[in-house]
């Protein structure tokens, strides 16, 4: 009983912080907007000059939603996989989905010129690249799943993972290196990372993605939480596995696939948040985990982004840079202090 | 004594089957477990015990012949009823997790919950009596990786208690364990059937407390699969065609093996 009223009392502070982050993130930028303005502006007033309006409304507040899509829809996602494999070391980067993701873009991308104009145009629109995207993890995930069948060993299917990147990475740096200035320039900049630049339809299609892949992830819930046991135990308590398992890779595809299409490759997002989320809630019941990990991968996209503005210049940080600096000491610093919990 | 048998075993043959190969390790097995008894498999290693737990359990089809539990054939049985009416502890061992005794004992329940697995009072009345019935309250709290092997295993069956079936099987339940908490566990199976008049089958190789303590024995031999009372097993010889070594030999008197 007394852990419920810890988690109301976390809940409660993680849904305060989500808010006045996303106040803070949409008055950060080249242009500094008082918070009191940016809040007069969401909640259906004016701010007090004109031009603020419009950059909210077409700029931060996009940029804001994108932060928290991101931030939930990966985060998830790396929650699903650790939980899948068996592995608190999973994650939809460490295990190549971020590069499949990739090779899928960059396919589409650098690879359009060879293909007929109609499909071309089809491909690069934005519909295009999430399905190439959502493709490429999927594909990635699946190959890295049916070797890691024959494979026990938790470490080796890590191993697997990241060969199967530096693989797909590989090609990529293939299809670069045959590409054009300007198409190399186009990936380039997809792949650093940018969650600006979405117009308010991008944000439309990545909220419906986000929203399936979140869907599919929270009626699993129930089999997740029999998966704590090993797949053996899973299958005694009535589950049916191999259904369950298509559902989770689905739905981390899907998630990964059209985050990586619209923001580029995200990193250690998804690897961190479950972590910190299991510390700070202490739990491994993912009807908890599911809320807080949502709730703490918008909060952390948002401060990553928050940081990304450098506030007090003009510059902006590539986003994925960001969230390695953070991200990977994070990681660092749990595999110390949770030895044990990693046996 | 009809309605007693809870799983039954007719002409089974038990093997893998890959392309072209049969590969049977043991045919023409009759089994039949009853309510309220505690049941020991025992065999060489090798003998294919894993194997025909696999198949009684419904994980492997057998290559001819049927399980049934409760009159239903076992291999045809949906996942969910299979859930509700079998329950197993393995010996291998849990993924990292952060899960506490109780939580993990609860999951036993899921073959009952609904689709975001809530409990409800009756749920969490059978989680408590599993609790009492194997004495772990002093437990409850701790993360699953903080206690020791032999409370683990205890965990573990009460977790499959939890799960309410009327039959449990257990999977070499005292390999890991010093002679002290054999004896505990082989000592609170024994209790458990006679106060759930659940069925328990367990595989192992402590052969000289299995007879003291189960009710029936099942001897696996390359030459037959055998099921009967131990005092039976005895008169019969059956222990010493378990171990094609002279040096090796089973008191009857004694009731255990002697070496030379």
């Amino acid at each position: 009983m007394q852990n419920k009223n810890r988690n109301t009392l976390l809940f409660s502070f993680l849904t305060l912080s989500l808010v006045l982050l996303l106040l803070l993130n949409i008055s950060l930028g080249s242009v500094s907007i008082p918070m009191k303005d940016v809040f007069n502006s969401l909640t259906g007033g004016n701010a007090s000059k004109e031009t603020w309006d419009y950059i909210i409304v077409n700029y931060r507040l996009p940029k804001a939603i994108a932060a928290i899509l991101v931030g939930m829809g990966l985060a998830i996602s790396g929650l699903l996989m650790q939980t899948l494999f068996r592995n608190p070391l999973a994650g939809p980067d460490v295990l190549g989905l971020s590069s499949g993701a990739s090779l899928g873009v960059a396919t589409v991308i650098l690879g359009a010129a060879f293909l007929p104009p109609v499909f071309a145009s089809f491909l690069l629109s934005s519909y295009g690249i999430i399905l190439a995207s959502s493709l490429g993890s999927f594909l990635v995930l699946l190959a890295v799943l049916s070797v890691s069948q024959s494979l026990r060993n938790t470490m080796a299917i890590l191993i697997v993972g990241l060969m199967f990147g530096s693989l797909t990475n590989a090609i990529v740096g293939t299809l670069t290196y045959f590409s054009t200035a300007e198409q190399l320039q186009k990936f380039t900049f997809w792949s650093l990372g940018n969650l600006g630049n979405l117009s308010w339809s991008s944000i439309v299609i990545l909220s419906i993605c986000v929203a399936i892949g979140l869907l599919l992830s929270l009626v699993n819930i129930k089999p997740l939480n029999a998966l704590l046991l090993g797949e053996n135990y899973a299958r005694s308590l009535g589950m049916n596995y191999k259904k369950t398992r298509l559902v989770i890779i689905l739905a981390t595809s899907i998630l990964t696939g059209s985050i990586t299409a619209f923001a580029g490759p995200i990193a250690f997002i998804g690897l961190a948040v479950p972590h910190i989320a299991k510390l700070v809630f202490q739990t491994s019941n993912h009807t908890v985990l599911f809320w807080s990990t949502l709730l703490l991968g918008s909060i952390i996209m948002l401060i990553c982004d928050c940081i990304s503005q450098l506030p007090g210049s003009d510059i902006t940080l590539p986003i994925n840079a960001v969230t390695s600096l953070f991200g990977a000491p994070i990681v660092i610093w749990l595999l110390l202090r949770k030895r044990k919990m990693m046996n | 004594m009809e309605n007693k048998i809870i799983l039954q075993a007719s002409k089974i043959s038990i093997g893998y089957t890959s392309k072209k190969v049969k590969n049977v390790i043991a045919k023409n097995i009759d089994l039949s477990l009853e309510k309220g008894k505690l049941i020991a498999l025992i065999g060489a290693n090798g003998i294919g015990k894993s194997t025909l737990l696999r198949t009684i359990t419904g994980i492997q089809k057998p290559i001819s012949g049927t399980v049934s539990l409760n009159k239903k054939n076992i291999h045809e049985m949906d996942f969910l009823n299979l859930a509700q009416n079998l329950s197993i502890v393995l010996t291998e061992k849990l993924p990292p997790s952060n899960l506490t005794v109780w939580e993990l004992i609860a999951l036993g329940r899921q073959p009952y919950t609904n689709w975001i697995g809530t409990l409800t009072d009756n749920d969490i009345a059978k989680i408590n009596e599993a609790i009492a019935l194997t004495q772990i309250e002093h437990l409850v709290s701790k993360k699953h990786f903080e206690i020791s092997d032999g409370q683990l295993q205890i965990v573990l069956i009460a977790r499959a208690l939890a799960q309410d079936t009327p039959l449990i099987v257990l999977d070499e339940p005292t390999t890991h364990l010093d002679l002290l908490h054999k004896i505990a566990l082989f000592k609170l199976l024994k209790r458990l059937t006679q106060e759930t008049e659940k069925c328990i089958l367990f595989s192992t190789h402590d052969i000289d407390m299995a007879i003291q303590l189960s009710d029936e024995m099942i001897i696996m031999t390359p030459e037959a699969v055998i099921q009967d009372q131990p005092c039976n097993l005895i008169t019969k010889g059956s222990f010493n065609t378990l171990f094609k070594d002279e040096h090796i030999v089973f008191d009857a008197q004694k009731g255990r093996f002697l070496f030379t």
